[in-house]
C-alpha cells in the first residue's frame, strides 16, 4: 500500500484523538485511540482540570438541575447549571385550551406553590377582563390565606430539603412533619394536596367547607409550637451556621445585576417585598412585617425564611378574623362558573339545586351553562404582566390575547428559573460542598425552571 | 384571503390615536375552508390590538416617557426613530422600541436616576404570523425599586429576518431569557454570549412555541377514525 499517507496525530492543529489516511477509496480515519501519555501531556500549557457532573438525578442538586463544575481540587473554579429536564410545554399547552382550564395547567408548573402560579394567571387574565376591583371581598380573602398557608408550606420544604441536602436530616423530617399539616388543611379545602386548581379568573372554584376555619384556627398554634423544633436545632446550631455562613455570598448589586427577588434579594438588606410596593388581593390591608438580613449569604436567607413563616401566620390569622359570608367569584354570568360541586350519596358531582336550576327551571340558565363549559368566555385583545410575591421571589405572568376564548400566549417568569442564574457568581471559587449549600439557599423548584 | 371575505376595518375608538391589527379571526370553531354547521363559518373579523396612545397618557406614565425622551436627546438619540409608539392599556404602558435602538434605550432605563429600572423581569417572545413584517414580538418587563413602576418594552422582528440585539450587556439577568426566547421562537438575539437552546434538547429542529409549529401528537385511531393533533381539531376559538 504505498499509496497510503499517514498523518500524524501529534501534528499541530490536527486533532489528537484521531488521525485520518488517504487511500484509493477515499479517506480512512482512524479512531483508535493511542498511549495514555501521548493523550494526556497533549492539551499543552494547560493544567489539569476536572468536570464534575452533578445531577440531574442526585439527591442533593434540589430536583433534576445538571450541575456542571469544573474543579481545582476541592475548589469549583467554574459552575454551570443544565436545566431543561422537567421541560413539560404547560405555556404552549394553554393556547388550546379555555381560560379557565389553563389553571389546571399553571398549577402544575412550581409544584411546591401551587396557589402562587394559580393567583398570578387569574390575577392577568382578570387584568385582562377588566374585572380586577369585582372579585368578591370573600373571594380575596381566601385567596390571600391559601397563599400564605402555601407560603409556609413551601418554606417548610425549602429547610427540609436544605437541610437533608447538608445532612441535616432531623430537619428534613421536621420539615415534611409540619408540612403534612398545612397540606391537609389544602386537602380539606380543595381537595387536592397539590396541583389544586383552586383559584379560577374571577374568584375561587369553591367556598371553604364548613370545617376550615375551625380547622385553621386549630392548625395554627400547632403549627407555631412544632416549628420551634426546626428553629431550635438549627438557628444556633454550630454546624449548621459553619455550613451556611458566609455562603452562597451575592450582595445587592449582583442581585440587582442578575434580576434576583424573593429572600436572595432580601438577605442583603432591601425589603423588596410585592405584597408591600404593589400589594395585590387586597396585602395593602393585611399587617406585617418583610424581614431581612444583611449577610447576603445562606444562613441570611434560612433566617429570612423562618421569619416570613411567622409572618405569615400572623396573616393567615387576620384572614380568618376577616372571613364574612359572601359570594367566592364575580357577579358576571358571563364569566363565573356556573356550576358548585357537591358531595351526594353517590359521590362527588354538580350540586343538585343547580342541576335542577337548569335542567328544569331556566333554559337560559342551561345554555349559559353549556357554553360557559364548553367553549368558555372570550377575553378582549390585549396584553398584561401580573405579578405575585412568590415564596421564591417575583412571580410574573405575561398573558397575551387575541380576544379569543383561549390565551394566545401565556409566559411565566418564574422566580426559579431566573434566580438559578445566581448560581455560577454564588459558588465559583468555593468550594464543591458550598455548592450544595448555595443552590439550596435559593430554592429552586424544576418544575416551576423549566415549566 | 378572498376578498369577500376581507373584514371591515374597524373605527378607531375615541382616545386612541391608531389601531393595530395583528391578524384576522375566521368563524367561530376555528374552521377554516369549507364551512360549518353552525352559521357562523363565514364570520371574519380581525384581532385588533390596543393601539398607540396619545398625550397625555396620565399618572406617572408622562413622567416617563418625558424623562425618557430627555435622555435619549442627551445622548444624541432621536426620540422619533428610537420610539415606535407608545400604548397605554389596562393600567400598563408600553413602549414600542424599534430593534436597532434598544441597548441605547435600555441602557438609558437603567442608568438614569429619574428612571431607575434596576431590574429587567426577562424577555418573552410572542408570534404573530399574520402581523406581516413585524410577526415576532419581544416584550421586556422592566421593573423600578426606587420608584416602584413597571413598564413594558416590546421590539418586533420580522420572520424573514428574526433579529433583536441581545440586552444582556446591560442587563446580565436576561441570559436565560434570551436564550428561552430564542429556543422557543426562534429570534435572534444578536451579541448574546451563547446564545444556545436552555430548555428543548440541543439538537432540537424548530422552535415550538411559534404559531405555526406543527404539534404533531400521537392520532388516536378507533375503528378506523383518528383524532388530529389539537392544533388541527375543530375547536371554538
Amino acid at each position: 500500500m504505498s499509496d497510503v499517507i499517514y498523518t500524524s496525530a501529534a501534528t499541530p492543529g490536527e486533532d489528537i484523538y484521531s488521525g485520518s489516511y488517504e487511500t484509493t477509496e477515499g479517506t480512512i480515519y482512524n479512531l483508535a485511540g493511542g498511549d495514555w501519555d501521548t493523550i494526556s501531556a497533549a492539551p499543552e500549557g494547560e493544567k489539569e482540570r476536572i468536570v464534575v457532573n452533578m445531577g440531574p438525578q442526585h439527591p442533593s442538586t434540589h430536583g433534576v438541575l445538571r450541575l456542571i463544575l469544573e474543579l481545582d481540587g476541592e475548589t469549583v473554579t467554574e459552575a454551570r447549571c443544565g436545566i431543561g429536564y422537567l421541560h413539560t410545554g404547560i405555556e404552549k399547552n394553554l393556547e388550546f385550551r379555555t381560560w379557565v382550564q389553563g389553571v389546571t395547567f399553571v398549577t402544575r408548573m412550581d409544584y411546591l406553590t401551587p396557589f402562587f402560579n394559580e393567583a398570578a394567571y387569574c390575577l392577568a387574565v382578570e387584568k385582562l377582563l377588566g374585572i380586577t376591583d369585582q372579585i368578591p371581598e370573600r373571594a380575596n380573602v381566601i385567596r390571600v390565606m391559601m397563599m400564605e398557608l402555601n407560603r409556609i408550606s413551601s418554606h417548610l420544604v425549602a429547610l427540609a430539603t436544605g437541610g437533608m441536602e447538608l445532612g441535616a436530616l432531623s430537619a428534613m423530617i421536621f420539615g415534611f412533619r409540619e408540612r403534612e399539616l398545612v397540606l391537609d388543611i389544602f386537602e380539606m379545602v380543595t381537595g387536592l394536596r397539590m396541583n389544586s386548581a383552586y383559584i379560577r379568573p374571577g374568584g375561587v372554584a369553591q367556598d371553604l367547607p364548613d370545617a376550615a376555619e375551625q380547622n385553621i384556627r386549630e392548625t395554627l398554634p400547632l403549627l407555631k409550637k412544632r416549628m420551634k423544633d426546626t428553629t431550635d436545632l438549627l438557628v444556633d446550631n454550630a454546624i449548621w451556621m459553619g455550613r451556611t455562613v458566609g455562603v452562597g455570598y451575592l450582595d445587592l448589586q449582583g442581585c440587582m445585576a442578575l434580576g434576583m427577588t424573593g429572600p436572595v434579594l432580601r438577605s442583603t438588606g432591601l425589603p423588596h417585598d410585592l405584597r408591600k410596593s404593589q400589594p395585590y388581593c387586597g396585602y395593602e390591608t393585611y399587617e406585617f412585617d418583610v424581614p431581612t438580613q444583611t449577610g447576603c449569604d445562606a444562613y441570611g436567607r434560612f433566617l429570612i425564611r423562618i421569619a416570613e413563616m411567622q409572618e405569615s401566620m400572623k396573616i393567615v390569622e387576620q384572614c380568618l378574623d376577616r372571613l364574612k359570608p359572601g359570594p367566592v367569584m364575580v357577579e358576571d354570568k358571563k364569566i363565573a362558573w356556573p356550576a358548585q360541586l357537591s358531595i351526594g350519596a353517590d359521590g362527588q358531582g354538580n350540586s343538585t339545586e343547580h342541576i335542577k336550576h337548569i335542567m328544569s327551571e331556566s333554559m337560559e340558565a342551561l345554555i349559559h351553562h353549556f357554553k360557559l363549559v364548553t367553549e368558555g368566555f372570550t377575553v378582549p385583545p390585549g396584553q398584561v404582566y401580573a405579578a405575585v410575591e412568590s415564596p421564591r421571589g417575583e412571580l410574573g405572568a405575561h398573558v397575551v390575547s387575541a380576544g379569543g376564548t383561549r390565551p394566545y400566549r401565556v409566559h411565566f417568569r418564574d422566580p426559579s428559573f431566573n434566580n438559578l442564574q445566581a448560581t455560577a457568581p454564588m459558588s465559583e471559587g468555593s468550594m464543591v460542598a458550598d455548592v450544595i449549600a448555595a443552590v439550596a439557599s435559593i430554592d429552586p423548584v424544576m418544575g416551576g425552571v423549566d415549566r | 384571503m378572498s376578498e369577500a371575505n376581507t373584514p371591515a376595518v374597524p373605527v378607531v375608538p375615541d382616545g386612541i390615536e391608531s389601531i393595530d391589527i395583528v391578524g384576522v379571526r375566521q368563524g367561530a370553531f376555528g374552521v377554516s375552508g369549507s364551512g360549518d354547521t353552525s352559521g357562523f363559518g363565514g364570520l371574519v373579523a380581525p384581532i385588533v390590538m390596543p393601539g398607540a396612545s396619545p398625550r397625555p397618557y396620565g399618572g406617572w406614565f408622562d413622567e416617563v416617557a418625558d424623562e425618557i425622551e430627555l435622555s435619549l436627546q442627551a445622548r444624541n438619540l432621536p426620540v422619533a426613530s428610537a420610539i415606535e409608539k407608545v400604548v397605554i392599556d389596562r393600567g400598563e404602558i408600553t413602549f414600542f422600541v424599534k430593534r436597532d435602538h434598544l441597548v441605547d434605550f435600555v441602557r438609558v432605563l437603567r442608568d438614569e436616576a429619574a428612571l431607575r429600572f434596576e431590574m429587567c423581569m426577562g424577555v418573552n417572545g410572542v408570534h404573530y404570523p399574520d402581523d406581516k413584517g413585524r410577526e415576532l414580538h419581544a416584550c421586556y418587563p422592566f421593573l423600578s425599586i426606587t420608584h416602584n413602576r413597571r413598564i413594558r418594552v416590546e421590539v418586533t422582528a420580522p420572520d424573514s429576518d428574526p433579529h433583536i440585539p441581545s440586552i444582556v450587556g446591560v442587563y446580565p439577568s436576561n441570559d436565560w431569557h434570551e436564550r428561552e426566547t430564542w429556543d422557543f421562537f426562534g429570534i435572534i438575539f444578536d451579541g448574546h454570549p451563547a446564545l444556545t437552546r436552555i430548555e428543548m434538547p440541543d439538537d432540537w429542529v424548530g422552535h415550538p412555541q411559534r404559531k405555526d409549529y406543527p404539534l404533531g401528537g400521537i392520532p388516536v385511531e378507533y375503528k378506523g377514525a383518528t383524532i388530529p393533533a389539537p392544533d388541527n381539531r375543530r375547536a371554538y376559538n
